[in-house]
Order: structure tokens, then C-alpha cells, then sequence
């Protein structure tokens, strides 16, 4: 069990992160390319 | 250029955003090296507690997620304070910024704590006062980016959102003392910056060093953030 609780604790954290870099890079691009039209 | 001049030159959303790229990159960069270094401490340096066995290692992301959600809830109602006051664009956009990642580190804190309160506790979650401050915080970010969100006008959304975040402000002393005003499962502060440490100095440096990345990570994305803002609103 307690490899459960650590790659639970340990593998959400980064998954969350790195979705949180994910969806970051997609606004970045969205709105460099909204500037570019304007 | 003086140097107070300089920082009023900086608070110009257009000389700021070429400033925060050079800096974002440069955390970023900082922030995987010091992750790295800080797991494998963590992982594999620091020596198994006597006590808990393994478990514990989720002390590495844990306390430095908690100390992130509250540090970054007052740096927030910082810039909001300050855009409220003197009425600058970039306040508000900093304010604005750091929300979204405080309520990601705000959560992490909560899930890890319930993933080690189950073997050492017993359960995954109590009404304890260390506990239901957090998850208040949590919600407080939730609301500051809902409110936010929900008004179309941006300098409206960006008052209400910095008068929120002021007033949420007073639970982050509720949080930190809670485990001494309160009689809490939560057990207490493990650092402390008036007593010695009660841990095996390898734990703390890899405590320490996730604490820098975690750190170096929201500088990061906040700043990343910050230019997405400029972008869209200028």
C-alpha cells in the first residue's frame, strides 16, 4: 500500500504540473497568434 | 536612471514583458535542475523514518506545496493591494497570475496530506482546523478566478478580484497557526525559523530544495502568464 500512497501523492503532482505547463503553452500560442492579426 | 525609476519604467505592462520572458526562462530552467536534485534527495538520499517508514517521502512535495499555497495567496493580495491603491494595469495582471497556480499548489497540499493521513492517521480527511483552513484557501482562489471570470469588464473584474483576495488574506495566519491555536490532529511546524529543525538533515535539504523549485516553478508560469495577459489585454 504504501506504493500506492506515494505514486499517488507523487504522480498526481506532476501530472498537474505539467497539464498546468500544457495548457500555458497552448494560451501562449493562442494569444501570440491573436496579437500577430491584430 | 535612478533606481526607483527603473521600477516605475518595469511597471509598464510593454517594457515588463520582454523583462519576464528572459526571467521566466531562467526559473524554469533553475526550477527542474533544483526538482531534480531535490528527488533524488528526497527518494533516495534521505533515510527511511523509523517511524513511518516510506510513507513519509511525501513530506518532499507536501510541505513545500503548502508553504507555496500560502506564500503565494499573500504575494497575490500583495499586487492586488498595490493595483487597488495606485491603479496600475500590471498589478492586477500579477494578482490575476499567480491565482490559478496557488490553487493548483492549495490542492497538491491537500491531496498529498490526505494520501499520508491515511496510513498515519487512519483517514483521508478530518475536519481539523490545519485542514479546513486549507481547503478554505482553496476555495478562496477558486472564487477569485470565478469572480474574475465572471464579470466582462476588466477593471471591475480586477477590482473585485484584489478587494477578495485582501479580505482572504486573514486566513493565511489562520492556517499557519492553527496547529498552536487549535488542539489538531495536524501535527506542527517541522521547521521553524526560531528552533532547530526536529529532522535528519538530508530530509530537510530535500525539503528545502523541492521548496526552491516549487518556488522557481511559479515564478515561472506566473510570468509566462503574465506575458499571456499583456498580450491579450494591450
Amino acid at each position: 500500500m504504501t506504493a500506492f500512497y506515494l505514486w499517488g501523492a507523487y504522480g498526481v503532482t506532476f501530472v498537474l504540473l505539467a497539464a498546468e505547463i500544457v495548457f500555458l503553452a497552448r494560451r501562449v500560442r493562442h494569444a501570440q497568434k491573436a496579437d500577430k492579426v491584430h | 536612471m535612478n533606481t526607483a525609476s527603473r521600477w516605475f519604467w518595469f511597471a509598464s505592462p510593454q517594457t515588463f514583458f520582454p523583462l519576464a520572458g528572459t526571467v521566466a526562462r531562467w526559473c524554469a530552467v533553475a526550477a527542474a535542475l533544483l526538482a531534480a536534485a531535490g528527488l533524488y534527495v528526497g527518494l533516495w538520499l534521505a533515510p527511511t523514518d523509523a517511524q513511518q517508514g516510506e510513507v513519509y517521502r511525501i513530506i518532499f512535495i507536501h510541505v513545500p506545496a503548502a508553504w507555496m499555497s500560502m506564500f503565494i495567496y499573500l504575494v497575490m493580495a500583495f499586487w492586488a493591494a498595490v493595483g487597488l491603491a495606485f491603479n496600475t494595469r500590471l498589478s492586477h495582471m500579477m494578482a490575476r497570475a499567480l491565482a490559478p497556480t496557488g490553487a493548483l499548489f492549495t490542492f497538491i497540499a491537500l491531496w498529498t496530506g490526505s494520501l499520508w493521513g491515511k496510513p498515519t492517521w487512519g483517514t483521508y480527511w478530518v475536519w481539523d482546523a490545519r485542514l479546513t483552513s486549507e481547503l478554505i484557501l482553496l476555495l478562496l482562489y477558486l472564487g477569485f478566478i470565478a469572480l474574475q471570470a465572471s464579470i466582462d469588464d476588466t477593471r471591475r473584474a480586477d477590482r473585485a478580484g484584489a478587494v477578495l483576495a485582501i479580505v482572504g488574506a486573514v486566513n493565511v495566519p489562520i492556517i499557519y497557526y492553527s496547529v498552536q491555536w487549535w488542539n489538531t490532529l495536524h501535527q506542527g511546524a517541522s521547521v521553524s525559523l526560531t528552533k532547530a529543525p526536529s529532522m535528519a538533515a538530508t530530509m530537510l535539504g530535500g525539503m528545502l530544495l523541492m521548496a526552491l523549485a516549487f518556488w522557481l516553478y511559479s515564478i515561472a508560469v506566473s510570468l509566462v502568464r503574465v506575458r499571456c495577459l499583456i498580450l491579450e489585454r494591450e
